[in-house]
């Protein structure tokens, strides 16, 4: 039951870093048209973070079995 | 080569296929054999969320919008990571009461209020016809564009064809018979169909990999690789990388990431397919990331296929919205186009299957049942309904796919994909409220949930609705430029004069203010009432416990044969006494005779009807047969309280039996070990009889002949007497030694702790048995370090040790030649003393047991002298001092004893005083 709370609260704890990186002025300083390694920053930005929040989410529900 | 009859021979084909799995996993499902208890199956049949507008509307987004699109992924793969909390609540609660839809979902937690389902109904449907009309529309036109294999027609010219050829209504027609067949071939009491669960995650699979596939074409055969199609984007000017370049790029970006959070929870499919079809609680942990990795992967390619359409059809006006289809086209890959049309069409099938069963179910327990209802009072109805259920939801069914059509054919052309998806998510939005606040503020009402819904479908109908209807011609234009009756403060998409945001926005502020503002307003007019209170605990209060269980709120007069009739009509008669049976033995009753009419089985009864016609007909339909008394809200709460306090006091009840056992182990064990003293204590008994019968024996017996003989001589007697006298005082020896042995061991000693030299303490006892060795003709020699040795004891009592085991190591050592040595070492906390002597050693089997009472080293010639206690005895008192006592001895070199004795320190003295202060208290 405590295992599963925890487990709970990190997810939100994703849920805000999402929130933090696609919905704050956060997301001002990459949404520009600027390009790295021949891809557009804004498109590098926003599927890294999405990437990113698949990893947080599968290793916060999925590493606390083993 | 890819003629019209190739093209519909496929599409049948894949259907069949569907159907096989479909059939084939409801197969396994009878034999208890589910395939899709699986996390991995669920997580895909989430991905139903992905439609033909995901499929060819993306790049269409795409194109007119770059990234613009995103928000409608990013929102649901934002909320997956809340649900834990709040999906796992409504898994929980449906779990519990047999929801079945979104509308029985919200008309249950109101107090199940059949007006409110019906209202929830209406807006669905509403809300989401055209969204199938959306589905229609995509599987039709990638089949016009199709078959017309390798020319790519430029923009779709519909012409008007008469009604019975069009593709769409053919479409619409095989997809009810279809979805007639998944969905209804049985009244399932939950309401779960596994094999259309099996099917449409296939179908996420099919869908995914032709999407992939296409992307994957375009990006590494057509180009070399993203970066590459991105320069040749920029240098064409079709680069539109950032969500700022387009108008209103934020506020889209939020309100769209909103809207579709909201609506992949509130969406009829997705709230059937996440909650209803939900086969365990555990199989959410992965759709919390596999989901969103769907989403993510199905979106990589939406824009490197818009860039590299856009460059394709440069100078031609082919639609965006049929990218995927056309680049393969294009180039003139009759494979790939096949597979991006099934792909299509798998996206576009699994959503209309699922959306229309979800929506029947609810047409049919929330619209049809309570007008039905109404009519057997009455009326009383036939005895079996359940074959009517099934035919109301067949006809809901093939209703609502018409429906689709018809909006479709009228209305359908107006609007670009994208924007009907937007319409259909704006409308189920409005539930969010309701459902979501519903789960965690036991304040709502039915009024307030009422006016909520209300006043935001207005505002969506107003806003969003009527202007699309204007912008097809259905009303006129200057209801949306000027205003009704050019009230320019209710222009809909400029309400009371809020300009500067696009429509969608416009509408979702718009009906989330009132929505919201409606429902907090008409919820805190006044307190709950007894059912708004019951159901807002069992869903507020969802997760505080392991298992909910139903907690029957029922007070009456029932009659068990009614309300099993009841049960038979609706379900079949095999079913529900199959169900009652069940019942009965969880109740762990012989049998349906036994089951008595109270709350529980009310309770039961009524949550079995609610899984077949919805929760609130269900309480209706119960009511009909019992006479239910009203409970007060204070009795309710009451209730809720004890039901609580029971699952608390069986809690507690748990965590005391655990105690209890580990008390029953301790107690066996204590019980072990006093019958394994009590053992001890006989043996010893017995030993200590015999050795004072022994000498007893002796003196009684030399004392009777003194006594039968005065003629003994003198000499004689002086030598009798002598034997009585040493007799006697061995005896007294072994009692004061038995006695000193039980004082040690009982704690009653008496203690005098100071400080002792051993050095002095070995020259004392060398002296005290100087006459010893002498008479057995042994030295002894001492090796001591120089200067004091000091630990801290009792003089007497150590003294007592030294003295015994010299004693006992003269007794052993040769006639001639006897040695003992004595040496004192130091180590870092102890001295170590040790008495040495040359006799015949102990056996190893003897130096274990050396020290226990009366056991006494046999390994001389003759028997030895003494009592046997005497290293008991010294055990004892080392080991009170806090050292230890112990015998190296290797036949025939000897034996040595050695105790160990801490030095004199601060430590050593507290274990000493402790000891003395313990002392009294023992006994």
């Amino acid at each position: 039951m405590h295992r599963s709370l925890l487990t709970r609260q990190r997810l939100v704890g994703v849920f805000l870093i999402g929130v933090l990186l696609l919905y704050s002025p956060a997301l001002t300083l990459f949404d520009r048209a600027t390009e790295w390694a021949g891809f557009p920053l804004s498109y590098l930005y926003l599927f890294g973070v999405w990437l990113l929040l698949v990893i947080l989410a599968a290793v916060t529900v999925e590493g606390g079995d083993s | 080569m890819l003629g019209p009859n190739l093209i519909v021979v496929y599409a049948l084909l894949y259907l069949g296929l569907l159907f096989a799995i479909a059939y084939w996993a409801d197969r396994r499902a009878d034999q208890q054999r589910s395939v899709i208890a699986s996390p991995t199956v669920y997580a895909l049949s989430l991905a139903v969320y992905c439609t033909a507008w995901t499929f060819y509307g993306s790049v269409g987004r795409a194109a007119s919008g770059g990234v613009g699109f995103l928000p409608i992924y990013l929102g649901p793969t934002l909320i997956a990571a809340l649900w834990g909390t709040l999906l796992l609540k409504m898994v929980r609660v449906s779990k519990t009461q047999r929801i079945t839809s979104i509308a029985d979902f919200i008309a249950s937690r109101y107090g199940k209020s059949q007006l409110l389902g019906g209202i929830v109904t209406v807006i669905a449907v509403l809300g989401v016809v055209p969204y199938i009309a959306l589905q229609l529309k995509a599987i039709s036109h990638s089949f016009t564009i199709l078959q017309r294999f390798p020319e790519v027609q430029a923009a779709a010219v519909v012409e008007t064809i008469p009604i019975l050829h069009d593709t769409a209504l053919h479409v619409a027609l095989v997809l009810a018979v279809f979805t007639i067949l998944f969905g209804t071939r049985h009244l399932d009491a939950s309401e779960r169909h596994e094999g259309m669960v099996a099917a449409i995650a296939f179908e996420s699979i099919v869908k995914l990999v032709a999407f992939l596939a296409v992307g994957l074409f375009v990006t590494f055969s057509l180009h070399d690789g993203f970066a590459d199609l991105f320069d040749k984007a920029e240098a064409a000017g079709m680069l539109n990388p950032f969500i700022a370049s387009a108008e209103h790029g934020y506020e889209n970006w939020f309100s769209l990431t909103v809207l579709a959070a909201f609506a992949v929870m509130m969406l009829p499919r997705q709230f059937q397919v996440a909650v209803v079809e939900n086969s365990g609680e555990h199989h959410l942990r992965r759709a919390v990331w596999m989901f969103p990795l769907y989403l993510l992967l199905i979106n990589v390619f939406v824009i490197p296929i818009a860039l590299a359409g856009q460059l394709a059809f440069a100078d031609s006006d082919v639609d965006a919205d049929t990218f995927v289809l056309t680049l393969p086209m294009l180039h003139q890959q009759a494979g790939l186009s096949l597979l991006a049309f099934i792909g299509g069409l798998s996206a576009a099938t699994g959503m209309v299957i699922v959306e229309t069963i979800a929506l029947s179910t609810m047409v049919c327990n929330d619209l049809v049942m309570p007008g039905l209802l109404r009519r057997w009072k009455r009326l009383p109805p036939e005895a079996d309904l359940s074959h009517l259920l099934l035919r109301i939801r067949r006809g809901a069914i093939v209703v609502i796919l018409l429906l689709g059509y018809l909006y479709f054919r009228f209305a359908g052309e107006a609007y670009a994909l994208v924007s009907i998806g937007l319409i259909s998510f704006s409308a189920v939005a409005q539930f969010a409220p309701a459902m979501i606040i519903g789960l965690y503020w036991r304040g709502g009402t039915h009024s307030g949930a009422l006016a909520g819904l209300l006043s935001g479908f207005g505002i969506w109908l107003y806003t969003l609705l009527l202007p699309s209807f204007a912008k097809s011609g259905w009303l006129p234009a200057g209801f949306v430029e000027h205003g009704p009756f050019g009230i320019e403060l209710l222009r809909p998409q400029q309400l009371f004069g809020l300009g500067g945001m696009n429509e969608i926005t416009h509408c979702l502020f718009w009906s989330m203010t009132f929505n919201i503002g409606a429902y907090l307003f008409f919820s805190m007019r006044r307190a709950p009432n007894v059912t708004e209170t019951a159901q807002a605990t069992l869903f507020v209060d969802a997760l505080k416990h392991e298992r909910p269980g139903g907690i029957a709120l029922w007070r009456g007069k029932a009659e068990v044969k009614e309300l099993q009739g009841l049960a038979e009509r609706f379900l079949g008669a095999e079913r529900a006494q199959q169900a009652f049976r069940q019942f009965a033995e969880r109740r762990r009753l012989p049998g349906l005779e036994q089951l008595p009419a109270d709350a529980e089985t009310v309770h039961f009864a009524e949550t079995l009807l609610a899984g077949a016609i919805g929760s609130a007909s269900a309480r209706v339909m119960v009511a009909s047969v019992t006479a239910e008394e009203t409970l007060g809200v204070d009795e309710v709460l009451h209730i809720l309280d004890e039901a609580s306090q029971i699952r608390a006091y069986s809690r507690e009840l748990e965590t005391k039996s655990a105690e209890l056992e580990a008390a029953t182990a301790e107690l066996k064990a204590a019980n072990e070990q006093l019958k394994e003293l009590d053992r001890v204590k006989d043996d010893f008994m017995s030993s200590v009889t015999h050795e004072l019968r022994t000498p007893l024996a002796s003196i009684r017996a030399f004392s009777e002949i003194l006594y039968d003989d005065p003629e003994i001589d003198l000499e004689q007697r002086r030598r009798f007497l002598g034997i009585v006298v040493s007799e006697t005082n061995r005896l007294s020896r072994l009692v004061n030694q038995v006695l000193d042995l039980a004082k040690i061991e009982s704690g009653r000693a008496d203690w005098q702790t100071e400080d002792v030299d051993l050095v002095e303490l070995v020259r004392q006892a060398c002296e005290a048995t100087e006459q010893l060795f002498s008479e057995h003709g042994a030295h002894v020699t001492q090796s001591t370090p120089q200067g004091a040795c000091l630990v801290c004891g009792d003089r007497d009592r150590l003294m007592q040790v030294l003295v015994n085991l010299l004693s006992n190591a003269v007794k052993f050592t040769p006639e001639v030649d006897g040695l003992v040595e004595i040496t004192i070492d130091e180590t870092e906390a102890a001295y170590r003393l040790s008495v040495a002597d040359n006799g015949p050693g102990i056996a190893l089997t003897d130096q274990r047991n050396i020290f226990d009472k009366f056991r006494q080293g046999s390994g001389g010639t003759h028997k030895p002298v003494g009592t046997g206690l005497g290293l008991p005895i010294s055990r004892r008192i080392v080991e009170h001092l806090g050292g230890r006592i112990w015998v190296e001895s290797q036949p025939p070199n000897g034996a040595t004893f050695t105790f160990e004795i801490p030095r004199k320190s601060a430590d050593a003295q507290g274990v000493g005083e402790n000891d003395d202060q313990e002392s009294p208290d023992r006994g």
